[in-house]
């Protein structure tokens, strides 16, 4: 990655993004929580090796539409999903496909940093060791770093990597469950607000990773903050009421949005 | 005046002294209520309580303490030859002069100076109005009792003085104070208050009550026996003799009941963990609203169920099934149709206390495991981990240390069981492993020593109260460590 | 371009071809998993439906009593043979009343009462409770004496188990309770109707007795009615008012801590411990009769406070406090505050948990072995001072007997005592439907 220079990578990424397929296609999803319509017919396609954005005002169904991607909605009871997303060529909601696998493949970080009450390794290495991922412990042990580095963490932590992941701060807890989620090497990673519960230096420091990681995975982000939509994302999708209100390019959004419901909300008109 | 008198008399000081109270307060405004500090009615209640309170403080007083002065004075006023007796013979003889005493008031003043110059007709006397006595009196009897009778009926008028006294007096010093800008309600807050907080002081009375009158009675049997044939001996053979005949002593080791309570406590645990368990991961983890809204209850109902039902259970259809198949598996492997396993076990009693104990480990549990943070679960299985893989890997270690309170708690009841142990362990002592046999449990020995006649001096009573405080040392230590850990717990998740 | 991003050493690249992390395997243990709570929570509820099924099959017949309708000569001759009961009142209460009891039936059954074998096997197909029966009803009517009565007299316990079927009858005669003649009488007597079965009315009010068929739980139902009503009367007001010091009052500091962690031990403390401090305090100590309603009402008092305290506590806890507020912002003291509108608030849970520590109390039996209930109490308490034994304690009464008619009683008796349970609870369920509150 270093024989290249950093506008020379950007560039490179940027042409693969625009001809990029879509990785995940969702086609008129909705989503009913008991009696209540929570999403409206959204239809909202995610392409590869791109992060994602999904913004609105608070309750407007972006995180719903995000825990549909990896069916974590399947864990509320009473939820029920109708309409079709699909992962490359499978339909994830087809009686065929299988959570678990689907989950290793679509992996999530959440809005409060969750590390186990484990040790850092033990963190890093669960989803691996469920998976069967590794064949000895040199390979598991490879893994844990590879994550680590990858996540940006590996310096900090690399001399307590048995001391308790509930021990560390909460920008290096967040940067520790985007680690665990990168150990299972998933495709697609969702972030529902990773960095609503950190101050702005953690802030900083996963949006700088958010952006390192693009190369590899494909990202969906929610986040209530535009500016960090504008920062880290290269898709904007903006969400009202349950629907999906415009989809465009990051820049097109911020700059000079079709609908002006969109403009808005950007502008702070509502929110 | 008897007691019952008193109060209602008391009462009726304290009703009168509310109405005047209220009334006076209303008159010393011309009935402009909002001129006075408070509500009439508080200005009533203050007049009431000052009759009351005092008046009722004073009567308790005289009545547990008085008692006691004469007693003591009427012990004190023993011959020589008597006090040189033992404590328990000086007992016998204050209980008989009691009934003298209560056998006189019904006499008339003439056969009361017949006997005082003839004493041996008086247990005829006496049984003649029906009260029967233990045996001849003595002469210096008859005296004591006399004089019981004159101090008590003293001790009587005084404290209905002294009692009534205090009322009226309390019920005047208040309404005297009335006056409108008398903050008769922050007067009346503050005793309701200190009765409150009275009330709270409750629960502290009764641990200090258990702890110290198992003491002095634990340390009147450790006068008999040594604390340590107690704690360390390992034979249970307490032979019943009768008060102050001096037979002999028996052993009383603690060893075999302990050993008894563990193995059957931790037969019990054997089976109600994991079932437990069990249940309420599945209650809280897998089973639908539905089916939980039913099984939930229905387990509860199993913790509502009294243990002297369980007992019979244990007594009438456990114990006899498991002789039976026992009997007939022994039979189809050697041919030689003798149980192995007796009606009253270790297994038995255990068994079916496992059963009991079912619920309490399932509902501990259950509020243990929903207190594990839903953050965690959805961090595992966004990560694509199967539901048994995320509790077992994520939510029991999570839960662990709440957990391992929640079995000390049910442990301690294990140990601190009675019912089911005493009408399915059965009652020999015995030093053994086998979980097919009896064996015995503290609970068991305590219930043994202490039904039917008791003499509160020989050691084959006071026995029960040293294995009483060996079980409240026990089961406080398991409680006070299961409540830290579950407490610790808690607050790392809040 | 594909080259531009090449993975990082150790982790695999993420393709779209399946990996192969186990599936099949991992579902098999999430199955067994699952199967395993399955069987626990099927375990615990089959041992419940065994236990009931176990106590109500054995305890349901109990309900029933075996009785012989006959006419019965109150023969002047065997009541009272030198007509002295003007003078003699006394001669009424001791009169040989079992003769003629016995004579009737053998006059019913075509038995000479000259045969002594066969006088004797006829009198044994009659409970000892017959005496009490006839008794009652010439002192209440001096004037049956020498009339004759239809009466309906109580079949011994052994009769009563053989028409219940509940005595195995392949057994030689020899080694059971009743011979093949009584057994003969026995379905002769029942053919003509005259021995049937009624409702046992007894059960529910007769007191103790050695003989099963005249044995009730009369004396234990109103020493438990008076336990619960000292209980009642005790703990509610002092749970509450400590509730409420603690919950509202108290400062937080290391004596209210203290309080509170003895509060919790006080809960898990076994029940045996307060029958010890009862018999060492209130018998010992104050002289309080022993084998009385009174002092069991305050060991199961002191038993059921920290339940209460509890439940009280979170029911106070739950009134949000938003009312508090706007009470004292209205100008009401801390202490109005409290009594007008947070405790009525607080009632139905407070109320919830006090029936709950109530049920408990009433199928507490340990320690009231200790404190002496363990008692043959023949007649009613007139006062919770008097010597009186509890519902549970019956049960374990009769438990400890050996005859096969006392194990129907027992089991009687534990239904009517899961009745009671049952309606408490229901109470309970019902309250907390019926005024829970969504803040």
């Amino acid at each position: 990655m270093n024989m290249m220079s950093e506008s020379a990578v950007e560039k490179a990424l940027d042409q693969k993004m625009s001809d990029a397929s879509h990785k995940m296609i969702g086609k008129d999803v909705s989503v009913y929580y008991g009696e209540k319509r929570a999403l409206f017919d959204v239809n909202l396609n995610v392409r590869e090796n791109t992060v994602t954005a999904l913004i609105g005002p608070s309750g407007c169904g972006k995180s719903t539409f995000l825990r549909c991607l990896n069916r974590m909605n399947d864990t509320i009871e009473n939820c029920r999903v109708t309409g079709k997303i699909t992962l490359d060529t499978d339909d994830i909601y087809d009686n065929n496909i299988d959570v678990v696998e689907l989950r290793a493949r679509v992996g999530m970080v959440f809005q409060k940093p969750n590390p186990f009450p484990k040790t850092i390794y033990e963190n890093i290495s669960y989803g691996p060791r469920i998976h069967g991922l590794s064949k000895n412990k040199a390979d598991m042990d490879q893994i844990v770093e590879a994550s680590l580095q990858r996540a940006g963490l590996w310096g900090e932590v690399k001399d307590r990597l048995h001391e308790s992941g509930t021990g560390l701060s909460g920008g290096q807890q967040q940067r520790l469950c985007i680690a665990r989620a990168i150990a299972v090497s998933p495709e697609v990673i969702l972030m529902d607000e990773p960095c609503s519960a950190l101050d702005p230096i953690a802030t900083a420091k996963v949006e700088e990773l958010i952006h390192e990681l693009r190369a590899n995975y494909t990202i969906v982000i929610v986040t209530h903050s535009m500016q960090q939509a504008a920062r880290v994302s290269q898709r904007t999708a903006m969400f009202h009421l349950g629907q999906l209100v415009e989809e465009n390019d990051t820049d097109k959004m911020f700059t000079n949005p079709d609908d002006q419901r969109t403009q808005d909300y950007i502008m702070g008109r509502f929110g | 005046m008897n007691t019952s008198l008193i109060l209602l008399i008391l009462a009726i000081i304290g009703i009168a002294g509310y109405v005047a109270g209220a009334r006076y307060a209303m008159a010393l405004v011309g009935g402009i209520s909002s001129k006075l500090h408070s509500r009439p009615g508080y200005y009533g209640s203050f007049v009431a309580v000052w009759a009351i309170l005092p008046a009722v403080v004073i009567l308790f007083v005289w009545l547990v303490a008085s008692p006691m002065f004469i007693s003591s004075s009427v012990r004190g006023a023993f011959p020589e030859e008597v006090k040189t007796q033992s404590q328990a013979e000086q007992g016998l003889s204050y209980g008989m002069i009691t009934s003298i005493a209560r056998g006189m008031n019904a006499l008339t003043g003439d056969e009361i100076a017949r006997i005082e110059n003839n004493p041996v007709e008086l247990r005829a006397a006496l049984g003649a109005k029906g009260v029967p006595l233990a045996g001849d009196p003595q002469p210096f009897m008859v005296k004591a009792a006399a004089e019981l009778n004159r101090m008590t009926f003293v001790s009587r008028i005084l404290m209905t003085i002294l009692v009534l006294g205090a009322s009226i007096g309390g019920a005047l010093f208040a309404y005297r104070q009335i006056a409108p800008r008398f903050r008769a309600r922050n007067r009346v807050e503050k005793v309701i208050l200190g009765s409150l907080v009275v009330a709270s002081s409750i629960a502290i009375l009764t641990t200090v009550g258990i702890v110290a009158s198992m003491l002095t009675e634990a340390a009147h049997f450790f006068t008999a026996i040594p604390a340590w044939e107690f704690f360390f001996g390992t034979v249970w053979d307490p032979r019943f003799a009768a008060a102050g005949s001096g037979g002999s002593e028996g052993q009383f080791g603690l060893i075999p009941l302990l050993l008894g309570t563990l193995y059957i406590g931790f037969v019990a645990m054997l089976f109600a963990v994991p079932i437990g368990l069990f249940s309420a991961i599945y209650m809280s983890e897998y089973a639908s609203p539905k089916v939980r809204s039913v099984a939930k209850p229905l387990l509860e109902v199993l913790a509502g169920i009294p243990t002297i039902v369980y007992g019979f259970f244990a007594l009438t259809t456990v114990g006899p099934f498991l002789r039976d198949i026992s009997s007939q598996l022994n039979g189809l492997v050697t041919g030689d149709y003798a149980n192995f396993i007796q009606a009253q076990s270790v297994l038995t009693a255990g068994f079916v206390m496992g059963i009991m104990l079912i619920p309490y480990v399932s509902s501990l549990s259950d509020d243990i495991i929903t207190a594990v943070p839903r953050a965690l679960r959805d961090g595992s299985l966004g990560l694509g981990a199967t539901r048994s893989e995320t509790i077992k890997k994520v939510v029991l270690p999570a839960a662990l240390p709440g957990i391992v309170g929640a079995l000390l708690m049910t442990a301690s009841r294990a140990v601190g069981e009675t019912m089911i142990v005493v009408l399915a362990a059965g009652v020999a002592a015995r030093l053994q492993i086998n979980p097919f046999e009896p064996m015995t449990t503290v609970t068991v020995k305590i219930v043994n020593q202490l039904t039917g006649d008791l003499e509160f001096t020989s050691p084959q009573t006071l026995v029960a109260f040293a294995l009483g405080i060996t079980l409240f040392a026990i089961t406080l230590c398991l409680n006070i460590y299961a409540l830290y850990i579950v407490r610790k717990y808690r607050e790392q998740y809040e | 371009m594909t080259d531009v991003v090449s993975p990082a050493a150790g982790i695999p690249k993420a393709k779209s071809v399946r990996r192969d992390i186990g599936i099949k395997r991992r579902y098999a243990a999430e199955r067994r998993f699952r199967a395993y709570g399955i069987a626990a929570l099927s375990f615990g509820i089959i041992f419940l439906m065994l236990l009931l099924w176990s106590v109500v099959s054995k305890g349901y017949t109990a309900f029933q009593q075996t009785m012989i309708t006959m006419p019965v000569e109150f023969s002047q001759q065997i009541i009272d043979p030198q007509n002295e009961r003007a003078t003699n009142p006394q001669k009424l209460m001791t009169a040989n009343y079992p003769v003629v009891a016995r004579n009737a039936l053998a006059k019913l059954l075509n038995v000479s009462v000259d045969d002594r074998v066969a006088a004797r096997a006829v009198s044994q197909m009659l409970s000892d409770g017959v005496r009490v029966q006839l008794r009652d009803l010439v002192v209440a009517n001096p004037a049956i004496i020498g009339t004759t009565q239809t009466v309906r007299l109580l079949a011994s316990g052994d009769i009563d188990s053989a028409y219940k079927g509940q005595i195995d009858l392949n057994v030689g005669q020899e080694n059971r309770k009743i011979n093949d003649q009584q057994l003969g009488w026995m379905t002769q007597l029942s053919d003509s109707g005259a021995l049937a079965k009624h409702f046992n009315s007894g059960i529910f009010v007769n007191g103790a007795s050695s003989r099963p068929e005249a044995a009730g739980v009369g004396v234990a139902l109103i020493g438990s009615f008076y336990m619960m009503l000292i209980v009642l009367v005790l703990a509610l007001p002092i749970g509450v008012a400590a509730s409420i010091y603690l919950e509202e009052f108290a400062p937080k500091n290391k004596f209210t801590d203290l309080i509170e962690v003895n509060i919790n031990n006080l809960a898990a403390v076994p029940s045996i411990v307060y029958g010890l401090l009862g018999l060492a305090v209130f018998v010992n100590f104050m002289g309080l009769p022993r084998s009385a309603s009174f002092v069991g009402g305050l060991v199961l008092t002191l038993m059921t406070l920290p339940t209460i305290i509890i439940a009280t506590r979170a029911a106070l806890k739950a009134v949000p406090p938003s009312i508090r507020a706007a009470a004292l912002g209205l100008g009401a003291s801390k202490m109005q505050t409290i009594f007008h509108h947070v405790l009525p608030l607080a009632m139905p849970g407070i109320l919830t948990g006090t029936i709950i520590g109530l049920a408990h109390a009433l199928g507490e039996t340990a320690p009231l072995l200790l404190i002496g209930m363990v008692a043959f109490v023949a007649n009613y308490p007139t006062t919770p001072l008097d010597p009186s034994t509890a519902l549970p304690v019956q049960i374990y009464m009769w438990a400890n007997e050996a005859e096969r008619a006392f194990v129907e009683r027992t089991s009687g008796a534990i239904i009517i005592l899961l009745l009671f349970l049952i309606l408490m609870n229901v109470g309970a369920i019902l309250l907390r439907r019926r005024f829970e509150r969504r803040w």
